[in-house]
């Protein structure tokens, strides 16, 4: 019974007294102060553990550093030989294949399973559940499983296909570089279709009922409503997923460094996987961090790319909320 | 243009019926409203007409062909939904020419329908703009325009006017009224609001639970009504509700509430002696009266042309308006007198309407 009262006395004298508020308090109260103060830590991080190591990469790339003996600065000469180099060519050319290939079948695939989920099917939420786990299993897992399954005797593909009668002997799926690059393209997009039929499927719910429901009254086909409705309606998430989804792809290195580090001879060296090889095997850290650095301009144009995509539509914008 | 026969129709959702057995018969140009409230099956119903929901039992009939089996497209109806189905990423001009799109009609036919129904609907200078460019009211007429564009047997409007404020509401209400009048498309149009029913509808269908309760003109509800439910549902405010006890002596009628107040009839009214019975009297039936029914006075509420009175006769709750202004104060005592013919009488039991002799 006490608390009240008390309340009540310590809000009368400080209503009778203000306290004199020094030149601290009052830049406490400030918003530019005190918003600067909670973005310090934040800044910290970020300028620790991301500014600082990109502009050491960047760093690298203009030194002629080895593993154990610091750098000279060497200008453009990593870039200039990497210009006459063939195997970076290759990885470049890798790179650019394995990220269309596989962004064109994650899309595709990545679409038609997260309009099959939209549908009404039994057990929905376990089919789901299931369909993330490509995605939720750690990528070495994963590729440890890819290597069982192309493995040059014991492949469990080879096994079915001589069963069935269709082949004499196990195909060799990493030996040979055509193979090779299809393989890893392959265990990429069924690793990478969940992220894109969930994100797709997340966004066909918001798409409401209502505007199929009168497009079927307007005398629109099942492939009309998804033409007209579904797919404008949806670019917006597509443009989003299929940025992340190419971003992951160019710069994927577990994979390939599990499957095939690379070969057979280079065929499925990427840019990550070829500077991760010149810098920390090769202990050629500067030319590894050239390889590293050259990559930039793709993901930048990608970025700009969907920056562009993103960009809100005209039906996005203007007035209230629907 | 074309009638709408609803034969026996049923529908269950699983297990769980929700439309028992209905039967309505519209004439072709006529605007019907299906008004009940929530959960009464209505919006169901018109769903069924449309083709987007499954008829259990019975059938449709538009235009003279059983619809059952038929594809929504093929109905040829055009439908106005609650929350307007605009197409976001379409101008109002592409929303209203979708129709016409898919059916592959000549682009010069296109522009003639779609200007012709944006000129009806005022909408013209707002062809090249957006949903989301569009004010409620906006958004509302295009949803029409694109039903009109489609030149249907048959419109149905599913609850179209209550995403809309109040005063909006009452001009949309004129609006599409107005279009019925000039186009004399049927039209079948759901609603919860017994005020929109009353004052759109040539005939409202009554609805309850997956019953029809009352289907007749407007008035005709509100002259006669079937039975409590229809009595208590049709009219704002509601109608009075008074349980009491059918007296006969002779000449001399009344009915007495259980505690002992007697509520007049007119000499022709049904019923037997000791009869468990409701009386009921509108509000707008009551006048003060020397004699009459004694009440109490218990809320006020002036709203500008009536005043609401809300009083206590015998404990039951009466609710009397006055276009008049007389001099109202709570507690006070006043005697309410209805206007005899305008009395209804129900069976307490059944709820069903007792008519006159």
């Amino acid at each position: 019974m006490q608390k009240p009262n008390a309340i009540a006395a310590d809000a009368i004298t400080a209503g009778a007294q203000p306290p004199a508020r020094s030149w601290l308090s009052k830049a406490l109260e400030g918003r530019n102060t005190l918003g600067g103060l909670f973005m310090l830590p934040a800044a910290a991080v970020l300028l620790i553990f991301l500014t600082y190591p990109l502009a050491l990469g960047v760093w690298l790339g203009f030194t002629d550093t080895t593993i154990g003996r610091p750098g000279q600065f060497i200008g453009l000469e990593n870039y200039e030989a990497l210009w006459d180099d063939t195997v970076f060519w290759l990885a470049v050319f890798n790179t650019l294949l394995y990220t269309s290939v596989a962004s064109v079948f994650k899309f595709a695939l990545g679409l038609w399973l997260a309009l099959l989920l939209n549908e009404r099917l039994p057990f929905k939420a376990f089919i789901r559940a299931i369909v993330l786990l490509p995605w939720v299993v750690p990528t070495v897992l994963s590729a440890i499983a890819f290597w069982w399954i192309y493995d040059a005797q014991f492949s469990i593909i080879s096994w079915a296909l001589i069963q069935i009668g269709l082949i004499d002997a196990p195909i060799n799926f990493l030996g040979d570089a055509t193979n090779a690059r299809a393989s890893v393209i392959a265990a990429n997009v069924w690793r990478g279709i969940p992220f894109v039929a969930i994100t797709l499927l997340a966004g066909l719910q918001t798409i409401p009922q209502s505007l199929y429901e009168a497009a079927t009254l307007d005398g629109a086909s099942s492939w009309q409503r998804f033409r007209y409705i579904t797919l404008p309606m949806l670019t917006p998430i597509i443009a989003v997923v299929m940025t992340f989804s190419v971003l992951f792809t160019f710069t994927d290195f577990q994979l390939i460094y599990v499957l095939t580090r690379g070969g057979p001879v280079n065929a499925t060296h990427l840019m990550a996987t070829l500077s991760f090889q010149r810098a920390i095997p090769g202990g050629q850290l500067g030319e590894g961090a050239a390889i590293a650095v050259a990559m930039i301009p793709f993901l930048l144009s990608a970025i700009l790319f969907s920056y562009f995509g993103l960009q809100r539509r005209r039906w996005q914008q203007g007035g209230r909320d629907a | 243009m074309a009638s709408v026969d609803i034969r026996r129709v049923t529908k269950q959702f699983g297990s769980h019926p929700v439309i028992h057995g209905v039967d309505i018969a519209i004439a072709d140009h006529e605007f019907v409203v299906l008004v009940g409230p929530s959960g009464c099956g209505k919006s169901t119903l018109l769903r069924m007409i449309a083709g987007l929901e499954q008829i259990s039992g019975g059938e449709i009939v538009i235009g003279g062909r059983v619809v059952n089996d038929v594809q929504p497209k093929e109905r040829d109806i055009a439908m106005v939904f609650q929350n307007y189905a605009l197409y976001p990423h379409m101008t109002v001009h592409d929303n209203m020419a979708f129709s016409m799109k898919l059916r592959g009609a000549p682009q010069a036919e296109i522009t003639e329908r779609v200007n012709k129904a944006a000129d009806i609907l005022a909408l013209t200078p707002l062809l090249q703009r957006y949903p989301r460019q569009l004010s409620g009211g906006q958004r509302q007429r295009v949803a029409m325009g694109r039903a009109i564009v489609r030149d249907p047997q048959v419109f149905l409007f599913d609850e179209p006017l209550s995403n809309l404020d109040a005063k909006l509401r009452v001009a949309m209400r004129t609006e599409i009224k107005a279009l019925h009048q000039r186009l004399r498309t049927t039209s079948i149009y759901v609603t919860h609001d017994q005020v929109e029913a009353m004052s759109m509808a040539d005939r409202i269908v009554l609805m309850r639970d997956g019953v029809v309760e009352q289907i007749g003109s407007p008035l005709e509800l509100y002259d006669h009504p079937a039975n409590v439910f229809a009595a208590g549902f049709i009219g704002s405010p509601a109608m009075n509700f008074l349980p009491g006890m059918l007296r006969r002596a002779g000449n001399e009628l009344h009915v007495e509430t259980a505690r002992g107040i007697r509520l007049p009839l007119p000499s022709n009214a049904g019923g037997t002696d000791g009869q468990k019975v409701i009386y009921g009297v509108r509000p707008e039936h009551l006048s003060l009266g020397g004699e009459g029914i004694p009440a109490t006075v218990a809320v006020v509420e002036p709203t500008g042309a009536d005043t609401f009175v809300y009083s206590e006769v015998g404990g039951v709750p009466v609710c009397a308006t006055f276009s008049e202004r007389h001099a109202f104060e709570p507690g006070k005592q006043i005697v309410l007198k209805p206007q005899l013919e305008t009395v209804h009488l129900f069976d307490e039991a059944s709820g069903v309407a007792i008519r006159n002799a």
